[in-house]
């Protein structure tokens, strides 16, 4: 099985140097693409391969990279390449483990990405407590930098490219990728209108495009070996392999490099070594905070972009949180719908007015005051702050485990009402 | 008044920015790495230098949870209370905490040592419950480690 995502990580060891990574392959890539690819091929191959950006919502990433406005119709200035290095989705850890495990293979596909669209400037929009990664980040930029894989004339091209690490001071509708815009320009993270496009008028009002850490690692390997391969990797239709992960209380939780369409049931079972015991499955949400709930008959689902919404819910950032019997999950929801109220930018007015009563009502059901009607007035809102109804996909994303726990896990719902209180906490 | 080391840096970030404002959240964590937090004061010297009011900084500055507006221990005490650390016993972390400070949620002690702070998700979910001290991961957490970590903080300090 090939992991050419992690093919380099050692945990709990510094990451290769400059040296060890141009010894295993790196910078190859960047060497071919400068010498010999014009931008458009180097977007067509992305294309071909099939890649869908990893930040969780799977738009295919060459078809991005080609809303660009390139040739005759760029406007004059600069243009901008940012990796949206966030990662604050509640259950998310996978793009630590690509920034601290093989800091060069980020930076290089940044590298070919700009040159894709032209950038002449990128930033790495790192999250706020990932000190490890931004001490491996920066000295990785300077190595690049050093070695003439940056700065002006890039391997002795034509091409030129600045890079910059951007460290956040917090706020998880950061990674929202206008909202990041916003936040890179020294404002306040509110997201922005579309459109226009952050490819026609983005960063400083500049043609920008925005992908995620995981994503952009993927673009090495495919200019080095071809879509054809990068299709092969996978077992559906979606090339690649996938950074999975499992937390909870399973046996082994951790990361996984996997051929992209494993099954729930292999990641759970097999890699993170099934459930502790004295702890069953109850449910799990397949891709972090902001994604439904599925449970025991949905495991043999393959955990990819298209056979996850089959089974409602969506792949997200493939990281798995797991609901266990022995945890409320009334209260499980609720600490979701806390972070969400917090976390809510307050731009639009569904949003700020409706997560904090959303989170007020199932706390009242949590604590022992909730009513009958409240589960009906739950189900409202779900409705209330489905897409579309808000500015951004926050809220939405804040629903999703709530109108599929009250689907699921109903019964706890109703007993909790009746019984005036939480049976977890009695037991 | 910004002390030089502050002035400098602020102006290195400047220097490829497309606008002074733009490095508004940059210079706002530099100046609270030099000073721990950061007063109406400090808000005022670093508007001045960015050719912003005062105002339009605060909003930035109280929108981001890790730009602190009051004043913190000398060690901010970072523990985890979203999904996973919760599901994997983030309450009694807090509790021992709380209980060994002698401090709330959000508290400092008295002696200006330690500040603990209950944050969102820190991305080391499979290492629950985790915290971040000082910029420092710490997973797996149980009593004993935490006792560890409370041990080696204060022998850091006279
Ligand atoms: C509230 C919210 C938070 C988000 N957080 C992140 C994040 O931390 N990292 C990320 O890559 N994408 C995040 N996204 C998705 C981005 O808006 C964007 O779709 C993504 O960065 C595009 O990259 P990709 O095409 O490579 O997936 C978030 C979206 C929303 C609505
Ligand atoms: S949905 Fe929430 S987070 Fe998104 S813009 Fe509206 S208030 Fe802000
Ligand atoms: S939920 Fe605690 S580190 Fe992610």
């Amino acid at each position: 099985m090939e992991t050419p995502l992690t093919g380099n990580i050692r945990p709990d060891r510094e990451p290769p140097s400059l040296k060890e990574y141009e010894k295993s392959g790196g910078y190859r890539a960047l060497a071919r693409v400068v010498s010999g690819l014009a931008p458009a091929e180097v977007t067509a191959i992305v294309k071909d391969s099939t890649l869908m950006g990893r930040g969780g919502a799977g738009f295919p990433t060459g078809l991005k990279w080609s809303f660009v406005p390139m040739g005759v119709d760029a406007p004059p200035g600069p243009r901008y390449l940012v990796a949206n290095a966030d990662e604050m989705e509640p259950g998310t850890f996978k793009d630590r483990v690509l920034m601290e495990g093989d800091p060069h293979q980020l930076v290089e596909g940044m590298i070919i990405s700009a040159y894709a669209i032209q950038a002449t400037t990128a930033f790495i929009f790192l999250r706020a407590d990932y000190d490890l990664a931004e001490k491996r980040l920066k000295r990785a930029v300077a190595e690049a930098y050093e070695a003439g894989y940056l700065g002006k004339n890039i391997m002795r091209s034509a091409y030129s490219l600045e890079m910059y690490v951007h460290v956040s001071a917090g706020r998880y509708i950061c990674g929202e990728e206008t909202a990041l815009l916003n936040s890179l320009e020294g404002k306040r993270a509110i997201p922005r209108a579309r459109p226009p496009f952050p490819q026609v008028s983005g960063l400083f009002g500049k043609p920008t495009v925005v992908d995620n850490v995981e994503t952009l690692c993927n673009v090495p390997h495919i200019l080095a070996n071809g879509a054809e391969w990068y299709k092969s990797l996978s077992l559906t239709a979606i090339g690649g392999t996938k950074m999975y992960g499992v937390s909870g209380r399973v046996n082994r939780p951790g990361w996984w490099e996997l051929p992209m369409g494993t099954t729930v049931r292999e990641i759970v079972e097999v890699h993170a070594g099934g459930m502790r015991p004295g702890y069953a499955l109850r449910g799990l949400l397949p891709g972090g905070a902001s994604t439904d709930f599925l449970v025991e008959q949905h495991l043999d689902t393959p955990m990819d972009f298209t056979s996850i919404p089959k089974v409602g819910s969506r792949m997200g950032t493939g990281t798995m949180i797991i609901l266990d019997g022995k945890t409320c999950p009334v209260a499980f929801v609720l600490n979701l719908l806390k972070f969400f109220a917090h976390e809510s930018c307050g731009w639009c007015t569904p949003c700020r007015e409706g997560l904090p009563w959303v989170a007020r009502i199932v706390k009242a059901i949590e604590e022992g005051q909730g009513e009958a009607r409240d589960l009906s007035v739950l189900e409202e809102h779900c409705v209330a702050l489905a897409p579309g109804r808000t500015f951004c996909a926050l809220a939405p994303g804040a629903v999703e485990p709530l109108q599929s726990a009250l689907k699921y896990f109903r019964e706890d719902f109703e007993r909790h009402i009746k019984e005036r209180g939480c049976p977890w906490r009695a037991a | 008044m910004l002390s030089d080391t502050e002035r400098q840096e602020i102006d290195s970030e400047i220097r490829h920015a497309p606008a002074k404002s733009a490095v508004a959240i940059d210079a706002l964590k530099i100046v609270q790495r030099e000073r721990g937090w950061i007063s109406g004061d400090a808000i005022k010297d670093i508007a001045r230098h960015l050719e912003m009011t005062p105002d339009e900084l605060d909003g930035v500055a109280t929108f981001y949870n890790r730009i602190f507006r009051k004043p913190v221990g000398r060690h901010v005490i970072e523990v985890c209370d979203s999904i996973s650390c919760w599901v994997m016993g983030s309450d009694s972390i807090k509790d021992i905490l709380a209980r060994r400070l002698g401090v709330g949620e959000g508290g400092t002690t008295p002696d200006g040592r330690f500040t603990l702070l209950p944050v969102d998700c820190l991305g080391a979910c499979h290492r629950a419950p985790a915290a971040v001290v000082d910029g420092e991961l710490h997973g797996e957490l149980d009593e004993a480690k935490l006792d560890e970590m409370l041990g080696e903080l204060r022998a850091k300090e006279p």
